[in-house]
């Protein structure tokens, strides 16, 4: 008799999900993922849908489904300015964070 | 911002100039993200609340309009909100406002403008031509006055996007340099830092209600000009 855990047919690779994919078969299996605009469109929609009913589309949401959504933008937003806000361009009125000891203003 | 997006090689296949996209798009498509839509009749308290905040801007914004002037209830509604999104998000850290840019409030302020005008030209010209004359004027002053009116009726779209632009920079500008202040004084001299977060305090709630008001004022005044001209 078969034992119980083992699965029929074995799954193709292409529709594993991630944590199922063994580590050698991970390099085809990211080549193997659908990157046409429609389906990055895809990915994006579902990710965004997998956020909206954990933690929004609940019966008592709370107020940590949007802020967790602005503590990201926060540190998106951070990432995207990070090289002007490390070398100030002009003194007249910006300062840079490593400053604040010589007390330059 | 100067910051670009690389998008991979196929999807610019038909564009074969730009190959980037500018942050700026990216961080203008977001605040939709944060107002579903739904079709039900029960929904979750995030819907709930917009949906209610979305039926008190439209009876304030609307009631005033005939009927001509409610079919733009859904542009200065979702101008309106539009506005207040984006200011409110302008207000975290490190963000980007992009109606801080008059660039873009001139984008909005002169269409919606200019067919209000159109409008008026087009259904009720002989009103929108008396309205640039006040009832009343001594009758030398009449040719002075028609001039000055035209000329007021001009600026509007201007005064419009200058308004918009020059308070939201201005709040950020403020609410930049005191606290580069506070943080550099932290280290010369506490008690001075201490009075300068609690401005800094202050000012940001002031900067929340102007974010809301100005957003309000815009789109009340957009609809102004739509009562004159409908």
């Amino acid at each position: 008799m078969a034992s119980v855990g083992e699965c029929p047919a074995p799954v193709p690779v292409k529709d594993k999900k991630l944590l199922e994919v063994k580590l050698g078969e991970l390099p085809s299996w990211i080549l193997m993922r659908d990157f046409s605009p429609s389906g990055i469109f895809g990915a994006f929609q579902r990710g965004y849908y997998r956020y909206y009913n954990k933690y929004i589309n609940v019966k008592k949401g709370s107020i940590s489904g949007i802020t967790m959504v602005l503590a990201c933008y926060v540190l998106f937003s951070y990432s995207f300015s990070y090289k002007h806000l490390k070398t100030p361009a002009g003194r007249s009125w910006a300062i840079s964070e490593g400053n604040s000891q010589e007390g330059v203003v | 911002m100067e910051c670009v997006v690389w998008l991979p090689a196929k999807m610019l296949h038909a564009c074969r100039k730009a190959r980037t996209l500018p942050a700026a798009v990216l961080v203008i498509l977001f605040p939709p993200l944060l107002i579903p839509t739904s079709k039900h009749f029960i929904n979750n308290r995030l819907i709930i609340i917009q949906q209610w905040l979305i039926r008190l801007i439209l009876k304030q914004t609307m009631a005033t309009h005939n009927t001509k002037g409610q079919t733009w209830s859904l542009m200065l509604t979702s101008l309106i909100i539009f506005i207040a999104s984006t200011n409110l998000l302008g207000l975290l850290p490190y963000s980007f406002t992009p109606t801080a840019q008059l660039s873009m409030n001139l984008a909005m302020a002169i269409p919606l403008w200019a067919s209000t005008v159109a409008m008026g030209l087009r259904f009720k010209a002989k009103t929108t031509l008396t309205h640039l004359l006040p009832q009343g004027t001594p009758t030398p002053l009449i040719p002075m006055l028609i001039i000055i009116e035209t000329i007021s009726l001009f600026i509007q779209p201007l005064a419009l996007a200058v308004r918009l632009t020059a308070n939201i920079t201005a709040g950020h500008l403020l609410m930049h340099l005191i606290g580069s202040s506070a943080l550099a004084m932290l280290a010369i001299n506490l008690p001075l830092t201490l009075i300068t977060l609690a401005i800094l305090t202050l000012l940001t709630i002031l900067e929340t209600a102007i974010a809301l008001i100005q957003a309000y004022v815009f789109t009340l005044l957009v609809s102004l000009y739509l009562h004159d001209n409908s």
